[in-house]
């Protein structure tokens, strides 16, 4: 069609040529975005390694950025991370699933219709919000019920962190659980199995792809968040496993010391290395994600 | 056989209430806040500068801070992220798929990077190395990065719910691929890109880790005068008075009143958002239908 269109208009091939790129080139631009972040954090990043060595910080269990001797272990934030989000991830993924499978298999459209806006506003909610909401609340319920001395502690953090790591966790488990095929649960009633049976024996089981797509998206959303969990995990850089004592996040640590510190310090520089263990973290996370959509849609699915 | 029906019984029981429980939580949520944050909300509230350090008067100056921050950030992502979707909707041909794949994937990353990580790239990039200093442009610029993959899958939804018979019409009458574009399908994703629009607007609202890094202040006497002055902001006014004021409990009825503004901007949006989504997309369906 282009060739006669061409004859007539000279002009309007240039155009759509021209246009063509412009578009192509935005659609680069996320590509872009990830390089640059990439390259950012990794050129500022490395510059802390001409004062520090790599191994002690990757192994160091002491963060004392400011004092006569400064030390830069990460350990305490690495513990910190993965205290909260695993905490969290364990009390938002049993009810989440089971929640994304009832609105899947069991509600009825208008109950699905009305419940899923509901709990998609929890992903709504700014974090900032959420921090305040554990600041303010969450941390006084959380000590009377323990009898807990510390008020910002771990648990606290996590709490907050598995209404927000909630919503994405149903959403995309309630598509993967929804996404299984008729004919499946169809030959599983044929069977003689009850509606019971059919969901945990056909339907679980062949949306479990999904499921764990969703739980580390989970993952990754709780790890990367920033606001709520220094508003409510105490930050204190100390290596612990105990929900009720204050830990201090990756996050956490970047939020706070940035604003304080000498720019192009060494401290400043060790910041940003610690950016660059979060962003490697959270790449894998969704890269892993990624891949495993992309094998079960080549599976017709 | 019994049993059978009342394992089910059971099961169904434990599905029902996650869910319930779940959505229990929302409203608890929100009716706490609410609760709360009502009682401090007042005409003077939203309209008046606050006084006293902070202990009294309104958020006048982050409203402001926030609605030209969030602007200025629409102003940078959503061309970029509108003419990003048309691409990967309109001319990305899936047989090229390790273009598409690239594209697609480097989307994905980007909406899981931390919101704090744009910080650090916001610090370096645009007010260290470009010289942007601690700005509404720089935090807008950052806030846009950001944003950018929320904008762009929401267009590309919008973009590819407006049916393939509309773009054969077009080019069975002779247009060019772009009049098709222009003509045939973006007019009627007007109302999906409008949806993303929204829904990057309230995403740029409620951030603070970001804007801690590149701008936001916490007191500033006037509002800001170009995109090169610091700003006040929402979330930022809310973490600063809850965490780092002399006094967080004398403040505490400010801070519910902060909150319940911010939620209200966020969440009405986030509404709008969903409502005229839902109304296209019925419409579509019965055109396609």
């Amino acid at each position: 069609m282009s060739t006669t269109h061409s004859l007539i208009h000279p002009r309007p091939r240039f155009r759509e040529w021209i246009l063509e790129h412009v578009f192509l080139a935005a659609a680069f631009a996320s590509v872009l975005v990830v390089l640059l972040i990439f390259a950012f954090l990794l050129s500022n990043g490395l510059q802390a390694f001409r004062d520090i060595d790599l191994v002690g910080f990757l192994t160091g269990t002491i963060w004392q950025p400011v004092s006569e001797e400064p030390k830069y272990g990460l350990v305490p934030m690495l513990t910190g991370s993965l205290l909260v989000t695993g905490l969290s991830i364990a009390l938002s993924v049993p009810i989440s699933i089971l929640c994304a499978t009832y609105l899947s298999q069991v509600a009825s459209p208008a109950v699905r219709e009305i419940a899923k806006p509901i709990i998609e506003m929890l992903a709504a909610v700014p974090s900032v919000v959420y921090g305040f909401v554990a600041l303010v609340i969450i941390a006084d319920m959380i000590q009377s019920a323990f009898h807990n001395p510390i008020r910002l502690n771990a648990l606290n953090a996590s709490v907050v962190l598995t209404l927000m790591v909630a919503p994405t966790i149903v959403s995309i488990s309630e598509d993967a659980i929804s996404s299984v095929p008729q004919e499946y649960k169809e030959a599983a009633l044929a069977l003689g199995a009850s509606k019971w049976e059919m969901i945990r024996d056909v339907v679980l089981p062949s949306s479990l792809s999904g499921i764990f797509v969703a739980v580390m998206l989970g993952i990754g959303r709780a790890i990367g968040e920033t606001m709520a969990v220094l508003m409510a995990a105490g930050n204190a850089a100390v290596v612990t496993f105990n929900p009720l004592a204050s830990v201090e996040t990756m996050t956490a640590v970047i939020a706070i010391e940035m604003g304080e510190v000498t720019f192009n310090s060494t401290h400043f520089y060790a910041l940003f290395a610690v950016g660059v263990v979060l962003f490697v973290f959270t790449l894998v996370i969704n890269l892993v994600a990624q891949v495993i959509v992309r094998r079960y849609k080549a599976l017709g699915r | 056989m019994t049993s059978k029906a009342t394992t089910q019984r059971i099961a169904f029981l434990l599905l029902r209430l996650s869910a319930a429980g779940m959505i229990a939580a929302v409203f608890a949520l929100l009716g706490y806040l609410i609760w709360n944050g009502a009682s401090a909300l007042s005409l003077p509230f939203l309209l008046e500068s606050p006084r006293e350090g902070m202990s009294a008067g309104g958020v006048f100056p982050a409203i402001v801070g926030t609605f030209y921050l969030t602007l200025l950030t629409l102003a940078f992502a959503l061309p970029l992220g509108v003419a990003a979707a048309i691409y990967l909707s309109e001319y990305a041909d899936p047989r090229r798929s390790k273009t598409l794949y690239v594209m697609r994937t480097a989307t994905v990353v980007l909406a899981g990077i931390p919101s704090i990580v744009y910080g650090l790239l916001g610090l370096g990039l645009f007010v260290l190395f470009l010289g942007l200093g601690f700005s509404i442009l720089s935090s807008a610029l950052t806030l846009s990065f950001l944003t950018l993959p929320v904008i762009i899958s929401a267009s590309e939804e919008a973009l590819r719910t407006v049916p393939m018979s509309y773009r054969e019409g077009a080019l069975a009458l002779g247009a060019t691929k772009w009049q098709v574009i222009r003509d045939a399908v973006l007019p009627f994703a007007v109302p999906g890109i409008l949806t993303a629009c929204i829904l990057g607007l309230a995403r740029a609202a409620g951030e603070t880790a970001p804007i801690l890094l590149t701008g936001a202040a916490y007191y500033l006497p006037e509002l800001p005068n170009s995109i090169f002055d610091q700003f006040m902001a929402l979330p930022f006014h809310i973490f600063a008075l809850s965490t780092q004021s002399v006094n967080p409990k004398l403040t505490r009825p400010i801070q519910f009143g902060s909150v319940l503004v911010l939620l209200l901007l966020v969440l009405s949006l986030n509404v709008i958002a969903i409502v005229i989504r839902g109304y296209y997309r019925r419409k579509y369906r019965r055109v396609a239908g």
